[in-house]
């Protein structure tokens, strides 16, 4: 029986996290219309950038600053701003395709140069050595999990709550504003580029904490851990859950994580031994067709976006279409 | 360091046919396709189908050009695998792309051309097999052209720099010396004008993916040759093709012809002062530096 819960609390981090990067996502796509291709740098800038900065130093590479965990995983997510910001003001002034392009292309290049730098992180052995914070208090054992668990499920409705915050303001109706109509947004003084860049960094800060918390939950980060699987299970979680609604991103991303889990979880259970070198192939045709049969028969997700009016008296605004 | 650049060159034969077949794809339909390196994959393992059945079939054909490694059926079988890739990219679209294109969901494309690249890679490593293969067993001696520097080439990478070249001259004379070339300008240009000219735009619309879909075939094969046919082969080139296509400005042919040699050329320069591990982030650094430098790439437009 404590297996099972001890599982579930496992699972529920696990999937909590991912929920908080999803959120991320969600401001960038579901809100502002920006794609990115790259899920996975912001997630391990922020995983690598904790372990680094908060961990025990190592022999042979960078890190081991041993800094206070709360300036560890704030430096995790500073790391993911200066990243995103340097793709952003690059690519956020030309048409869109170039946004996906650098973004995908930043992912690729992070997960090489961590699979490479042994100097930097380790290299493919990855980051080791970090303390899990409180573990002197509270030990290593379920108890200590169940915290995190705790922990975690309140950053999650902080950022929930911020988020909701940021898009009923002024600023998220001008976020709307830009996706739907640049032209109009533009006519109206506001500068679209600017704009987008605030909101592109702030989206990739979260998922900057989202890898933070998930370097601390594991105490090790590997190039493993960042592979394109992870932005593509990112992105099911947002398109399932609905984009734009931010309880349908966390909607999403425990239903997606469930089903990945156990699908893995089957396949490697009832599959003939000889197919087993073929599971993790049939899970990414399954989360291929998920993505691809969501925007085919339900593009709006499971939860759709709510179009708040934003002042009363006009009612043209409520048959928005996007 | 002669070398790297000969196997720059070699690599920029099928790193242009690529970004040649994405750059038209994404000035007409206005989306970034990350599917596009699976036609390659498409086209290499068709290739590798026919190439069995004709060499079964047609024994007189299983001889190698020698001192090419390349068969009669091979050739056969990439000129059926461009048809049959051309095919296949058409498929795609009505199957996914233009659905969601008439829904007014232009930039959802971009999504679902990740989707349907998970799942053509994927479906290939299912049927296929995980392992690398070859068009050949026999081994491609190279010829040595100077011992010091030692520099190889081999026949088949001549072959292949030569039937590429070949190929982008065919493409360049539809584009500038037929009605058809015309046409598909215009849809590039201005969609609902080239319409009200008479062009047929859905007919434009399976024309560049035909061509975009023989040129990946080409690509593929031409990889295949110089390298080996993997499953995973659309997920290595697809940022050194999109590279290609933004070194050389989105949209234009001949950018996108010039930014394959330019990438491919690097790409291998890298060798000299990168160890070989750092290979996959090189065109990444191209893209920033083409960003930083000239946006809109060599010879692209600026556009919204």
């Amino acid at each position: 029986m404590i297996g099972v819960v001890s599982y579930l609390v496992f699972f529920a981090t696990v999937a909590a996290i991912l929920a908080i990067a999803v959120l991320g996502l969600n401001l960038h796509w579901g809100n502002t219309g920006l794609f990115n291709g790259g899920v996975a740098a912001f997630f391990g800038a922020g995983a690598y950038g904790t372990l680094l900065l908060g961990g025990t130093p190592q022999d042979g590479h960078l890190g081991g600053f041993g800094l206070a965990y709360p300036a560890a995983l704030l430096g995790g997510m500073a790391a993911a701003a200066v990243m995103a910001w340097l793709v952003g003001v690059l690519t956020l002034r030309l048409r869109h395709d170039y946004l996906a392009i650098a973004t995908f292309g930043v992912a690729v290049a992070f997960e090489t140069l961590m699979r490479n730098a042994e100097w930097l992180a380790g290299g493919a052995k990855g980051v080791r050595g970090f303390e899990r914070p409180l573990r002197d208090a509270l030990g290593d054992g379920f108890l200590y999990n169940l915290l995190f668990l705790v922990a975690v499920l309140v950053v999650l409705v902080a950022v929930y709550l911020f988020l909701e915050r940021l898009i009923g303001s002024p600023f998220g109706r001008l976020l709307r504003a830009i996706r739907e109509d640049e032209t109009a947004a533009r006519s109206l003084g506001k500068t679209p580029a600017q704009v987008r860049l605030t909101a592109f960094v702030t989206g990739a800060v979260i998922m900057g904490l989202a890898g933070g918390l998930y370097g601390t939950f594991y105490a090790f980060v590997s190039p493993q851990d960042i592979l394109p699987t992870l932005t593509f299970q990112i992105w099911a979680m947002l398109i399932v859950g609905g984009a734009g609604n931010n309880r349908g991103a966390i909607l999403g991303a425990f239903l997606i994580w469930g089903a990945w889990t156990a699908s893995g979880w089957a396949l490697s259970r009832f599959a003939p031994v000889e197919a087993q070198l073929y599971t993790g192939s049939v899970q990414f045709v399954l989360i291929g067709l998920v993505i691809v049969g969501m925007l085919l028969w339900r593009p709006e997700g499971l939860l759709p976006e709510r179009l708040v009016v934003s002042q009363s008296g006009s009612s043209s605004r409520t048959q928005e279409g996007v | 360091m002669i070398q790297n650049l000969l196997d720059g060159v070699l690599t920029g034969s099928f790193l242009s046919l690529g970004a040649i077949g994405l750059t038209l794809v994404m000035h007409i339909l206005r989306f970034a396709n990350f599917s596009h390196a699976e036609l390659l994959s498409i086209g290499a393992y068709a290739a590798l189908v026919f190439d069995r059945l004709f060499e079964a079939l047609l024994p007189v054909f299983a001889a190698a050009f020698a001192p090419l490694t390349l068969t009669g059926a091979l050739v056969l079988a990439l000129l059926v695998s461009m048809v049959a890739t051309g095919a296949s990219a058409v498929l795609i679209d009505i199957l996914v792309f233009r659905r969601i294109r008439e829904n007014g969901r232009e930039l959802s494309m971009v999504f679902a051309s990740f989707g349907m690249a998970l799942v053509v890679r994927n479906l290939i490593g299912l049927v296929f097999g995980l392992h690398s293969q070859l068009y050949s067993p026999d081994i491609a001696f190279a010829t040595v052209l100077s011992f010091d520097p030692l520099i190889l080439v081999k026949p088949d990478q001549l072959f292949v720099f030569v039937a590429a070249l070949a190929i982008m001259a065919v493409l360049h004379l539809v584009l500038t010396r037929t009605t058809f070339g015309f046409a598909l300008r215009a849809v590039a240009e201005n969609p609902a004008l080239a319409q009200a000219n008479g062009v047929n735009l859905r007919a434009m619309i399976t024309a560049v993916w035909l061509i975009a879909g023989a040129l990946a075939a080409a690509a593929g094969v031409f990889y295949g040759l110089s390298h080996q046919i993997t499953p995973v082969m659309g997920r290595d080139l697809v940022l050194p093709i999109f590279a290609a296509t933004i070194v050389g400005g989105i949209g234009s042919v001949n950018g996108a012809l010039l930014g394959g040699f330019i990438v491919g050329i690097a790409t291998n320069l890298s060798l000299v002062i990168l160890p070989a591990g750092y290979t996959p982030a090189v065109p990444f650094l191209m893209i920033l530096a083409v960003l930083l430098v000239r946006p809109n790439g060599l010879f692209g437009e600026a556009r919204e």
